[in-house]
């Protein structure tokens, strides 16, 4: 088990520096010339001040070495400072990653908390009607877009019913989580499209349970159906769901930056979605070396519970 | 109660029919499939030959008629720029299949060459390649494409480039397992055991099993393909106007969200659930049809 964690944990630091290359590397592939979009376009005509800002900021150095500047700073905890909006990278995160973590938190959190009994249910009533209509459901809500569901929210819930606000709350954190009037549609949309995904993951995880070789000698033993059911095959089918979860976080973290713009809530994705076409990139690449970062974690623990919930799973030998 | 038993090794009167047929069976028998295919037909064929029937101006913005609501003259109302929406529900259309389909066909090409390529070779080669899809993974499709995006003039060429360059990603996963597990099989073994060269296993017996992964992961491709570009059009950044796609129309139905313009919303977003749902329908269906345990010989 110690082996195999420290093995996972180097995998781990290894794909993290992949990311920040390639980041880096995509970022500075943009055509534009930093300066200029600093200094605005009258910096045409001084070409001493392009050089003086580019020698100031590094941009005179080859990539690489800029590279590994930022690196060197990144290590130190340091993530740079925003040119365009005049304010370090790390107190923009401050006040928008708390808004995403929020956004993202709760509504997996609802959609985990709505999947699991939803897909157990399904799979005891496989092929009824109930099964279908829950089927049909998970599909329209996983084809659907993510702008196109906060759209027609904002249309039945806040433009005809006038229940909720159309645009999420415009204040700080605590303003968030106790405005409902406005929070619940983003919260809402977010669910949705998690909740589709989840709940068929779950069905199916049930129904490869369900035909195991243990729930029929606990059935031949004669254990209660109930007690099959919730000892036996749910906690066996929650082994897939965490790994799940762990990987699907950049894939909800998608739908977040979507969420953020249709009701305009100032969260990272918000951020991302504004900066990326003003050559902004200590932003961008401290958000994704943070999306990154939470993405990694997220599948080094959903392994090692894996291995730990699993005792079929034997990882000391691979 | 008798039993009919063939006597053993005997010689089946007819021929066996062909992979390819008994595929065709499985696939018919699902009625999903047979709905979703007809639906992305129908669509296909309103998206393409629609607009020689039905003429309306998509070039020339005609504020004079911006906004209304469906009536006789535009059954589905116009948009905030003047469009015609049933008319432009038809381009919108024809942009976001064929972005889709092509950046799903690329995508594909590239993750089967690149796990192709790692699964074979395996080892230190393997390694490097599988942690820079890790790293790629562990970015969202979208932020990718969004830093990518910015960097070109935006055609369709080079959306169907961005989209295809950021998911590739699990089709090259799904490929190097499936080369990783081939090239190992006791039938591929007893094969070359038998005399059968490199390039009998590789047409008889890995393609041939490594296709149905391919042919139904492309098709799950094509659904998300066109899910990422209406994704990057509503954001703004999809081909440049007068031109636009299903994402774009909901863009511009959305500015007037507040004036409850629904005939700008529910059209586009309805064509995208139904292109999805009959993709994913099908590509259910592929499934089943190249599982070989389903079919009946």
């Amino acid at each position: 088990m110690t082996a195999f964690l420290i093995r996972r944990l180097l995998q781990a630091i290894v794909v993290l520096l992949l990311v920040t290359v390639i980041t880096f590397i995509l970022l500075r592939a943009i055509p534009g010339n930093v300066a200029i979009a600093i200094l605005g376009p009258a910096a045409y005509r001084n070409p001493q001040a392009i050089a003086q800002f580019n020698a100031q900021y590094g941009f005179n150095k080859p990539w690489y070495s800029q590279y590994l500047l930022w690196l060197g700073h990144l290590l130190q905890g340091n993530l740079g400072y925003s040119w365009n909006l005049n304010q370090s990278v790390a107190s923009l995160l401050g006040s928008h990653l708390p808004k995403t973590i929020a956004l993202v938190g709760i509504s997996t959190a609802i959609a985990i908390a709505v999947a699991i009994p939803v897909g157990l249910w399904q799979a005891v009533k496989r092929n009824t009607i109930i099964d279908y209509a829950f089927t049909s459901f998970s599909f329209l809500f996983y084809a659907a877009p993510s702008f196109f569901i906060g759209t027609v929210l904002i249309l039945v819930f806040a433009d005809k019913l006038q229940w909720f606000a159309a645009e999420a709350p415009q204040g700080n954190l605590w303003n968030d989580l106790t405005d409902w009037h406005a929070m619940t549609l983003p919260v809402l949309t977010l669910t949705l499209v998690t909740l589709a995904l989840f709940s068929r993951y779950m069905r199916s995880a049930v129904l490869d349970n369900i035909t195991e070789d243990f729930v029929r000698t606990a059935r031949a033993k004669g254990v209660p159906r109930r007690r099959i059911l919730f000892r036996h095959v749910l906690r066996n089918s929650l082994i897939p769901i965490a790994t799940l979860v762990g990987l699907s976080l950049p894939g909800i973290m998608s739908g977040a930056l979507i969420t953020e713009s249709v009701f305009n809530y100032q969260g990272m994705g918000y951020l991302f979605f504004q900066q990326a076409n003003k050559q902004d990139y200590p932003t961008l690449l401290g958000i994704v070396v943070v999306v990154a970062v939470a993405t990694i974690i997220g599948s080094l623990i959903a392994d090692v519970l894996y291995a730990i919930l699993d005792p079929r799973v034997r990882y000391v030998s691979a | 109660m008798t039993i009919t038993q063939a006597a053993p090794g005997a010689v089946p009167a007819t021929k066996p029919r062909s992979l390819l047929l008994r595929g065709l069976d499985v696939f018919v028998e699902n009625k999903l499939a047979i709905v979703g295919l007809i639906v992305l037909v129908l669509i296909v064929c309103f998206s393409f030959f629609g607009p020689m029937l039905y003429h309306t101006n998509q070039i020339n913005t005609d504020l004079a008629i911006e906004n209304q609501p469906p009536a006789a003259g535009h059954p589905l109302g116009t948009d905030p720029s003047g469009y015609d929406i049933l008319g432009r529900l038809m381009i919108a259309g024809q942009t976001s299949l064929e972005i889709g389909f092509a950046a799903a066909v690329m995508a594909t090409c590239i993750g089967t060459l690149w796990g192709a390529v790692a699964g074979y070779f395996g080892g230190i080669v393997d390694t490097v390649m599988m942690r820079v899809v890790d790293a790629m993974l562990s970015i969202p499709t979208l932020f990718l494409a969004l830093v990518a995006v910015a960097m070109f003039p935006r055609t369709k060429l080079t959306l169907i480039l961005v989209i295809a360059v950021t998911s590739w990603l699990t089709t090259s996963r799904l490929i190097r397992g499936e080369a990783l597990s081939l090239r190992i099989r006791d039938y591929v073994q007893a094969m070359r055991v038998m005399g059968g060269g490199g390039g009998r296993a590789v047409f008889r017996h890995i393609a041939p099993n490594a296709v149905g992964t391919i042919v139904v992961n492309a098709t799950f491709q094509v659904a998300d393909a066109i899910l990422t570009v209406v994704a990057l059009s509503y954001l703004g950044l999809g081909i440049s106007p007068p031109g636009t796609d299903w994402g774009g129309m909901l863009n511009a139905g959305v500015q007037n969200i507040y004036n409850n313009y629904w005939w700008q919303v529910y059209p586009a977003g309805l064509a995208i659930i139904f292109v999805v749902i009959s993709i994913n329908f099908i590509g259910d269906a592929l499934r089943d049809a190249f599982e070989v345990r389903l079919q009946q010989r």
